[in-house]
């Protein structure tokens, strides 16, 4: 498996082999991914959705392709529902500005919890400010669960819109998006899922889970940077108003009025991120055909094995504990300032994150000025937390 | 405290020669903390929104102020490498004259092997200090006014 990540081979400062521990942030790409961008720039290059050449029907074709990959990935009932944006921001954006804030008024409230990334905080709060509603926080517990009794007051009360992630960026929770939305449906909330870390690690199945939305990033399942993924129910994909204006999103332009294409396209202005879209094409056929059963096992023990080397470290404390986690360790030190050891981590070969994550309002909730986070994916190895550990003596004895 | 006779330069050379003498990143990191622990404590009421420098990922407060026509400086962090930069920028800046703070020449942070702390994507701030230091600086050099970064710092000082 690692053999298929090139960006794994290869040393930092000099001669400290590289040891990649930031996969919340992005992950790396598996060469399949590479060839078939390679592949598109070099051989099938051309416009899509406009050329009737043949190199343009090509890109066209693996365009559809892709999209259509993507669609099977997370058993969307079509393609159509499949709308590309530049990513999980864009992908919230859109949503937050065509579907709520349309509908909005002063006595309307919006829901997020306290451990949201700011792309799923900040266009709600928009949408809110320019409408006047009102965005309540959904309470966690301090092992970094959410306090579902408290979620199920708020989505009794009258409520516009859920707005979460399906697992925590910060902290690697896994929540249990699916029953949440049956609650959330029983009070006819609609119910808008982040789903940028779960892409990499869970199986997702969009009916399933009976997702009303549900937005991530190619970058973090090993695909390209620059462009993720709006699904949407149809009816509700369906409704909404144009968002950007431009290409390839019309029927017929005049002066007097414009009339608009169906679905996906009315939603995707512009000439796309082609490169982008067939390289996560390539992603999301990447991960369809891994062995989830074996990978699921590997990043378990990846993590269990982690926990127990790091718990075991003295003045180190874990931050997000839950029972149901994927591959993210945050934690920190009593008396080491995160920055610190992120950097001496780093001279050592180990990438890991420090900081905020962007989760402000959840860092504040647990009065960390931020954490280290150290994040898994199916290519780390008990090996590489090894090295993690052996770099934390190293900063332990530097600011000991 | 540095001593006043000596010019930017001059200093600057004293602590590439100090760091010249270890041969491997670890010693130079642990020569840069312990140039941070040898910072003259920072009055708390100095740490203010006037005297923080924003863009690190830890707290940096830098405080400047005239004293005839020098500018002195004080400095402190939560991270004891950012702390250890502070010091660096405090030990060759600290009582010299503004003019010679603004146009000071710090390629010496290149030559000491903490290059990577230059870049101003690196939220270390370091970046972030040398800008607001050369702004307060220049503010200085252009007035004949005692200054100070704020009223309330200079209340305090
Ligand atoms: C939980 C979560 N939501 C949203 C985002 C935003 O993703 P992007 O920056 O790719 O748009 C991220 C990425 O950091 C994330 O971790």
């Amino acid at each position: 498996m690692r053999g298929e990540f090139p960006a794994l081979h290869q040393s930092v400062y000099e001669d400290t082999p590289l040891v990649y521990l930031d996969n919340a942030a992005t992950t790396q790409k598996p060469q399949v991914v590479l060839d078939r961008m390679a592949r598109y720039y070099a051989h099938e290059n051309s416009n899509v959705h406009r050329g009737v050449h043949k190199l343009s029907q090509d890109a066209t074709d693996a365009f559809e392709e892709a999209r259509q990959s993507v669609a099977d990935l997370i058993n969307a009932p079509s393609s159509d529902q499949v709308i590309f944006t530049r990513g999980c921001t864009e992908s919230l954006n859109l949503v937050a500005q065509t579907f709520a804030r349309p509908q909005l008024g002063p006595d309307d409230t919006v829901v997020v919890t306290h451990m949201e990334h700011h792309s799923n905080i900040v266009p709600w709060q928009m949408a809110c400010e320019a409408t006047g509603a009102t965005l309540k926080v959904w309470p966690i517990h301090d092992d970094g669960t959410l306090d579902m009794e408290a979620g199920r007051q708020l989505l009794a009360e009258e409520t516009f819109l859920l707005a979460m992630g399906h697992v925590s960026n910060a902290l690697g929770t896994i929540h249990p998006v699916a029953s949440i939305i049956d609650t959330a449906h029983a009070h006819g909330v609609p119910v808008v899922i982040d789903g940028a870390q779960s892409m990499a690690h869970l199986p997702v199945d969009v009916q399933a889970l009976d997702a009303d939305f549900y937005a991530f990033s190619g970058h973090k399942m090993f695909g390209p940077t620059g462009i993720g993924v709006l699904y949407g129910k149809y009816d509700l994909l369906d409704g909404l108003p144009p968002y950007h204006g431009g290409g390839d999103m019309i029927d017929e332009v005049s002066f007097d009025g414009t009339t608009y294409a169906d679905l996906p396209h009315r939603l995707e202005a512009g000439t796309p991120h082609i490169a982008g879209v067939i390289g996560l094409g390539a992603a999301a056929r990447f991960v369809r055909e891994l062995d989830h059963e074996a990978v699921h096992a590997h990043e378990e023990d990846v993590l269990q094995y982690a926990h127990e080397q790091l718990a075991a470290i003295d003045g180190l404390r874990l931050v997000g504990t839950a029972p149901e986690k994927t591959s993210v360790c945050s934690f920190v030190f009593d008396d080491i300032h995160p920055y610190d050891a992120g950097t001496i981590l780093d001279r050592l070969g180990l990438a890991v994150r420090t900081g905020h994550h962007c989760t402000q309002p959840l860092m504040e909730r647990l009065d960390l000025p931020g954490t280290i986070r150290a994040s898994f994916a199916l290519y780390n190895t008990r090996q590489d937390v090894d090295r993690l550990v052996e770099g934390l003596d190293r900063v332990q004895t530097m600011f000991g | 405290m540095a001593d006043a006779s000596s010019t930017i330069d001059e200093r600057a050379r004293a602590i590439v020669d100090d760091f010249s003498l270890f041969d491997d990143w670890i010693g130079r990191y642990e020569y840069l903390i312990e140039i941070g622990k040898k910072l003259p404590p920072m009055d708390d009421a100095l740490k203010t929104d006037a005297t923080r420098i924003h863009g690190c990922q830890s707290k940096v407060w830098i405080h400047t102020a005239r004293d005839r026509d020098r500018m002195t400086m004080q400095g402190d962090s939560d991270a004891m490498i950012t702390k250890g930069l502070a010091g660096l920028l405090i030990r060759v800046l600290d009582d010299q004259p503004p003019e010679a703070v603004r146009e000071a020449d710090l390629s010496f942070i290149d030559d000491i092997g903490m290059r990577e702390h230059l870049s101003s994507t690196r939220n270390n701030g370091l970046h972030s200090m040398i800008e607001q230091i050369r702004t307060r600086a220049a503010r200085l050099a252009e007035s004949a006014e005692p200054a100070s970064d704020s009223a309330v710092s200079s209340s305090n000082a």
